[in-house]
């Protein structure tokens, strides 16, 4: 469904990505793991023509990503996004952000628009906050909205940008539970992130990435549990044994 | 003092035709110079680098020529290009695109002023740049425009006392008609200033609640 032949990416002098050659199947999920600036976001940021690539190419559901093409409007409401710092539109409600697309990009009629914009903040655990503005939120609660805006537009797949990084350890699971019953719903996922337990348990697929390169990738229990190069495994032991 | 209050009932209605004036060119270069300001500000952000190039060296002429050549050019040198100008519309017509310069960075320093996230956020719901304007950035921007442009309108309204210069009766040629033929300066100027301290007040309430309200968040 999403796929990446040799995606090469430079910021300025420093190359970020160097070849991702990559795909995802329908109703899969995805973590994308590894060290900081190691390209990860990079990566999610290219696939719904957030960042350009400079070689190579990205197609989702055959069709080609280009952000400076119209058609990139196509590929941005099949494939939703969910960012860190959760980006919900503050001066707006919980369900107005979440109506939003719905409302102006796709002109659903208002009313079934709201009608399905309640129904996905209920599935967040967050129907009584519909009328709530971001600010008055906790992270966790924003993030969830966020979660139920890019439900909204009925995508294909959602790709989540470290979801949970900016949260207070205690919000978390809320986040990550929500996300848990998306992926046991078929819903295709590609995940940046940290959270090696969620990885293990959620994921079919995990892809470990450093200095802008697939170091190594395969199902995830057997990736996260015996992983074969030396880099993944000299990570995986800073990530899960800090101390 | 009692010669001030004699003074000031009988100018009093001349003057407040002077007023009617003022009022009348300073809302009108307002709008004018709110709408010329958004077009040059767009352009500046429209990403789009021919349009951005022709806002920022508009904006640089506009506010590199001063308000009464402006003014003068458009009444005294238009007639010679053929487009002859009421003075009330010159004058109109100068101080909005005077001012539309300092509207546009005030404008553009809004819009840059919103974080990159929310237009990443509108972006990846599928909005085109418009849409992204229209109900992302500017509903968000205006919170922060708003002092500002207060403190624009003040200043908007004691200028429009440079209209004098071009023959509209405003407050300020009211006032000095009025003073030299009576000879009566120090009760028509007292007179004149208080008015306009008078309708600029409310507007500094206005950009101190305007301040109060951007605070919050």
């Amino acid at each position: 469904m999403i796929e990446l032949k040799d995606i090469h990416k430079s910021f300025g002098k420093v190359e970020v990505l160097k070849g991702i050659t990559a795909s995802v199947e329908k109703g899969e999920v995805v973590c994308i793991v590894g060290p900081s600036g190691s390209g990860k976001s990079t990566i999610l940021r290219c696939i719904n023509g957030l960042e350009s690539y400079d070689r190579g190419e990205i197609s989702v559901e055959g069709l080609k990503v280009d952000r400076d093409a119209p058609s990139i409007v196509k590929v941005r409401t099949q494939v939703s996004m969910v960012f860190q710092r959760f980006n919900l539109f503050p001066h707006r409600t919980a369900l107005e952000n979440v109506i939003e697309g719905p409302l102006f990009v796709k002109k659903e009629p208002r009313a079934q628009a709201l009608e399905r914009g309640r129904a996905l903040l209920a599935q967040v655990g967050l129907a009584e906050k519909a009328d709530a503005h971001p600010p008055q939120l906790s992270g966790g609660q924003q993030q969830r909205v966020a979660i139920a805006r890019a439900l909204a537009m009925q995508p294909k797949a959602i790709l989540f940008d470290e979801p949970t990084s900016a949260l207070d350890p205690e919000l978390v699971g809320d986040v990550l539970g929500v996300m848990r019953k998306l992926a046991d719903d078929g819903m295709t996922m590609v995940v940046v992130t940290h959270e090696m337990g969620f990885a293990r348990d959620v994921a079919d697929r995990v892809l470990f990435i450093d200095g802008g390169v697939i170091v190594e990738q395969g199902p995830a229990k057997a990736l996260l549990n015996q992983p074969q190069h030396p880099r993944t495994q000299d990570f995986l032991r800073r990530v899960l044994h800090p101390l | 003092m009692k010669g001030f209050w004699h003074d000031a009932a009988e100018f009093f209605p001349i003057l407040m035709s002077g007023v009617a004036l003022t009022i009348v060119v300073t809302i009108g270069s307002l709008l004018l110079s709110t709408v010329l300001g958004l077009i040059w500000a767009m352009m500046r952000v429209s990403g789009i680098k021919a349009l951005s190039m022709l806002s920022a060296s508009l904006i640089n002429v506009i506010r590199g020529i001063p308000i009464i050549v402006l003014l003068f050019y458009l009444y005294f040198v238009m007639p010679d290009l053929g487009v002859t100008l009421s003075a009330l519309q010159a004058a109109i017509l100068g101080l909005g695109i005077a001012y539309s310069a300092y509207q546009a960075e005030n404008f553009r320093a809004g819009i840059e002023a919103i974080d990159k996230g929310q237009i990443e956020a509108a972006q990846s719901i599928g909005m085109g740049w418009w849409l992204t304007m229209r109900r992302v950035v500017l509903p968000q921007a205006v919170r922060i425009v708003l002092p500002p442009y207060g403190n624009v309108m003040i200043m908007m309204l004691k200028d429009s006392s440079q209209a004098s210069t071009i023959t509209v009766a405003e407050l300020a040629l009211q006032g000095k008609l009025i003073a030299s033929s009576t000879f009566k300066n120090t009760s028509v100027f007292t007179l004149v200033a208080l008015m306009y301290l008078t309708m600029s007040i409310p507007l500094i309430l206005l950009v101190r609640h305007f301040e109060k309200r951007a605070g919050k968040r």
